[in-house]
Parts: C-alpha cells; sequence; structure tokens
C-alpha cells in the first residue's frame, strides 16, 4: 500500500500526465505507450494546469467506512482543460455543484491507514472563485 | 546582501465557528468572552485539510506572486505546531506537491508560534550567504483548543508563505533587519503524547507575550534606529486581539498602524500562521517605500522581529493570487457537532 501510493506521488501531488511527442495527445493517469501511435510514440511528462469543468457528477450519501466523515460528498468526472477525464471529489456542497462548473485543483487529505498508518495526499477540485 | 521578500502567500480553510456557538455548548455567556478576547469567530479546517495541505496552498499562491521557478527554491521551512505526523517531515510532502524537489534542503520547525517567522530568518541566512537562490518559509497551523479550554475559543487554522530572494529587481518587501528575543519561559507547552496543550492562565501576559514582543519591538528599532512614526504598519503576534492591541499602544503605535495587521478578531490564533498571514494582508494593500514592523511571538519564549520596506513590485505582484481579505471574506459557518466531527473529536 504505501509503495503502491509512493510510486504515484507525481500525479496525485501535481497531476503530471505524459504527452505523446508524435501525436500531441495527453494522457492522465499516465500511460507508458501512446495506443494511438502505438511504438511510434514517444512519451514525455506533462504537467497538467488544474483547470477544468465538471463533466458529469453524483452525490455519495452512503461512502465506505473511511469516507464518513465527509459524506454526502460530490464525486464528479472533470473534464480538464487539456482533454483528460479523471475522476475526483469537489469540495462544494452537494446543491451547488452542476455539470459544465468551473473547477480548480486543490491540494488535500485523500485518506488515511488507520491511525497508525500513513496519511495519503493528493489531488480534488473546487469551484473556480470569482476573483 | 540584501535579501527579502520575493513572493508571498496565504490559506485561510472556508469554515468558521462562532464564539456563540461554542459558548452555548458550554453554558456560557459568550458577551464577555467575546470582549475579553475580542475573538468574534474563528477558522476551522476542513476534515480533509491539515498543515500539510494548507502549506501547499499558500505555497502555490506564493509562487503565483513570485514568478519564480519551483526549482530553483533551495530551502523548504514549515514552522507548525501541527505538524501532521509526529514523525515524518510536513516539508517534503509540500516540497513534492510545489515541485521543489529533489534539489533542496527541508526541515520542519517547531516553536510554539514563531516557527513560520524562524524558517524566514533561516532563509536570510542562506540567501544573504549565496548559499542557495531562493528560500521558501512557511507559517501554518491547524491548532486545536481541548473542549472546554479557553483555548477552543481563539484555536484556528490557517498559514503564509514567503520566498526569500536577493535579486534587487525581484524583491517586493526589502528586509533592512531581523532581530530577536529569547528566554526560557514555560507559559504554554504540550508533552508528548499527549492531545492538547497546556498554558499557565495568567503567566501567558505579562512575563511571556508582553515582555517579548516589547523587548523585540524594542530592540530592533534601537539597533536600526528607527521610532514608531517610522512605519506605516505594524503587525504583532496575535492570540487574541487584545493582547495585539495592548502591546501596539503601549509601543506607540496608532490605529491606522495596526488595523490591517490584525486578523485574529475574525480568523482566530493561527499560531505559527498568525503574524505571517497578518503580514500578507499588510502587503496585500501596501504601496512602495511603506515600512513595516512585523513581530512574532513564540511561546516558551521568544519573539522574531522584522523590519521591512516594500518596493515598486509590490503592485506588480499583488493581484497575481487571492488576497488574504478574500480568503478570509469566503465562509460556510459550521455548529458545534460538525466542528467536533471535523476536529475528528468524533471516531467512528
Ligand atoms: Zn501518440
Amino acid at each position: 500500500m504505501v509503495v503502491r501510493s509512493w510510486r504515484h506521488i507525481k500525479e496525485r501531488y501535481c497531476l503530471i500526465g505524459t504527452r505523446c511527442k508524435t501525436c500531441g495527445r495527453i494522457f492522465f493517469p499516465s500511460r507508458n505507450i501512446c495506443p494511438y501511435c502505438r511504438r511510434r510514440g514517444e512519451l514525455e511528462d506533462y504537467k497538467l494546469s488544474g483547470r477544468g469543468k465538471v463533466y458529469s457528477y453524483s452525490v455519495v450519501h452512503v461512502p465506505p467506512k473511511e469516507l464518513e466523515m465527509i459524506a454526502p460528498y460530490v464525486i464528479a468526472i472533470v473534464e480538464l482543460e487539456e482533454g483528460p477525464r479523471i475522476t475526483t471529489q469537489i469540495d462544494c456542497k452537494p446543491e451547488e455543484v452542476y455539470i459544465g462548473m468551473p473547477v480548480e485543483v486543490v491540494f488535500r487529505r485523500i485518506k488515511e491507514d488507520g491511525e497508525e498508518g500513513i496519511i495519503h495526499y493528493g489531488y480534488k477540485f473546487k469551484p473556480v472563485e470569482n476573483q | 546582501m540584501k535579501v527579502g521578500i520575493v513572493g508571498y502567500g496565504s490559506y485561510i480553510p472556508k469554515y468558521r465557528i462562532k464564539v456563540e456557538e461554542i459558548a452555548r455548548v458550554w453554558g456560557k455567556d459568550p458577551e464577555p468572552i467575546k470582549r475579553g478576547l475580542m475573538v468574534y469567530e474563528k477558522s476551522v479546517p476542513g476534515p480533509d485539510e491539515d498543515t500539510a495541505t494548507i502549506s501547499v496552498e499558500a505555497g502555490k499562491n506564493a509562487l503565483k506572486r513570485g514568478g519564480i521557478d519551483p526549482r530553483d527554491i533551495g530551502a523548504l521551512y514549515i514552522g507548525s505546531e501541527s505538524h501532521p505526523y509526529a514523525v515524518k517531515p510536513t516539508s517534503t510532502i509540500v516540497a513534492e506537491a510545489l515541485e521543489l524537489t529533489p534539489d533542496l534542503t527541508c526541515a520542519d520547525l517547531e516553536f510554539a508560534c514563531k516557527a513560520g517567522t524562524a524558517g524566514i530568518q533561516i532563509c536570510m541566512g542562506l540567501v544573504g550567504s549565496g548559499m542557495i537562490k531562493y528560500g521558501m518559509a512557511i507559517g501554518a497551523d491547524t491548532a486545536q483548543g481541548a473542549p472546554g479550554d479557553a483555548l477552543e475559543y481563539t484555536a484556528a487554522a490557517g498559514g503564509a508563505c514567503y520566498i526569500i530572494g536577493s535579486k534587487r529587481k525581484e524583491i517586493i518587501g526589502e528586509i533592512n533587519d531581523t532581530y530577536s528575543f529569547t528566554t526560557d519561559t514555560p507559559d504554554f507547552w504540550r508533552r508528548e503524547g499527549r492531545p492538547y496543550p497546556k498554558h499557565g492562565g495568567r503567566f501567558t501576559g505579562e512575563p511571556a507575550y508582553f515582555r517579548h514582543v516589547i523587548n523585540a519591538a524594542k530592540g530592533i528599532m534601537e539597533r536600526i534606529g528607527t521610532t514608531p512614526e517610522d512605519y506605516d504598519y505594524c503587525v504583532f503576534h496575535q492570540p487574541n486581539g487584545k493582547f495585539y492591541i495592548r502591546v501596539a499602544k503601549y509601543l506607540g503605535f496608532k490605529e491606522e498602524q495596526y488595523r490591517d495587521g490584525l486578523l485574529t478578531p475574525y480568523l482566530g490564533n493561527t499560531y505559527s500562521g498568525a503574524v505571517p498571514l497578518g503580514l500578507s494582508n499588510i502587503l496585500d494593500r501596501g504601496k512602495e517605500g511603506d515600512r513595516i514592523l512585523a513581530v512574532s511571538y513564540g511561546s516558551g519564549a521568544g519573539s522574531d522581529a522584522f523590519d521591512i520596506t516594500l518596493t515598486e513590485r509590490i503592485e506588480e505582484v499583488k493581484d497575481r493570487a487571492p488576497k488574504t481579505m478574500d480568503l478570509l471574506r469566503r465562509k460556510e459557518y459550521i455548529d458545534y457537532s460538525v466542528y467536533l466531527k471535523y476536529r475528528r473529536c468524533i471516531r467512528v
């Protein structure tokens, strides 16, 4: 568990995916092979902006045990500006979320392995505030 | 070498609880508490927020304002008394999330409420000596008071980040000098393994907060040869509104000088975040040539004083990230039971 989450730190902390140099497509989570270019593809790390829109969402009222503290909460598929869609929690009230809502990334605690284990951090999204 | 602030950013969680709500649960009259502390509400971290997440958000804002490549930051210090782990640094989590890794040195600092300003001083030394190009210092806390304790009305969450550099054209606030006043004074402590801190009651005032803040402020002004009239703004540690105003007035500062540094009445005491956040609100409002006196206080006890002059670059950077007052105004009130749940006082 510790090692598996450690390996994904760059993705989860910094929204770093991959970009195919051959076709320009961006992937998140990152891939080792471009499914379009196959062997002609060449992948490089690519930092996503962390801005996007809610593509679809659902409100979770009956959460798994470790997320009881935050229920009810909003889980959404966010379409990032660069194209990839990711599943993530949105930090807003269930009645506030809507399809097309502009959101931006925030760094949060995702879960912890009990009282003695590791704390897992990563991305969530929040509504973009009017500046 | 001249060193100064080249970037700053702040973060305040959105939840608030009112003093009335806490007093209601404990059967207390809120009016004397509000009058006595000059605190009306306080920030509460969300259940998925802690010192690491607050530091990352403040750090992102500081990087936006500084316009600096994160890989050029050679040191990161996080001052807090609520590090998420007892053993395992917060600073490595934050460094990774801000993409400062791996070419830097990191450490978590602890000195009650002044660990954030201690980090600024360390960065000044490293940058000033040429050992690193930029240093980042963060003061952040998710302070807890025991339920029913007087601290519960004020213990709050928030933090601010400062990037220290030495390139003349990048500096937004030149740090003219820093001076610290430190003694062994047991006014507030927490033993290993205990969840909540203890405090020395009345002992927290005169020999602790007032003695150290006053001596650090007087010490730095004596060293540079300034008087309160030379400053446009001042900011002091603010465990509550009353101590802050008393110390400001005692030192001879006027309301227009101390007003903008005081956030505690609607924020609560953010411990290591307090002076960093108060100073960020001053920078948000400041203009070229403004001179600032900032004095932190950490129980145990010590005070760090800074004399800062803003440059023309402040105008250029202040709007690049959310301002502290906007973060303070963005709020969602919660009741005491949700507060207990978020503060993990209810176990599931
Ligand atoms: Zn491709």
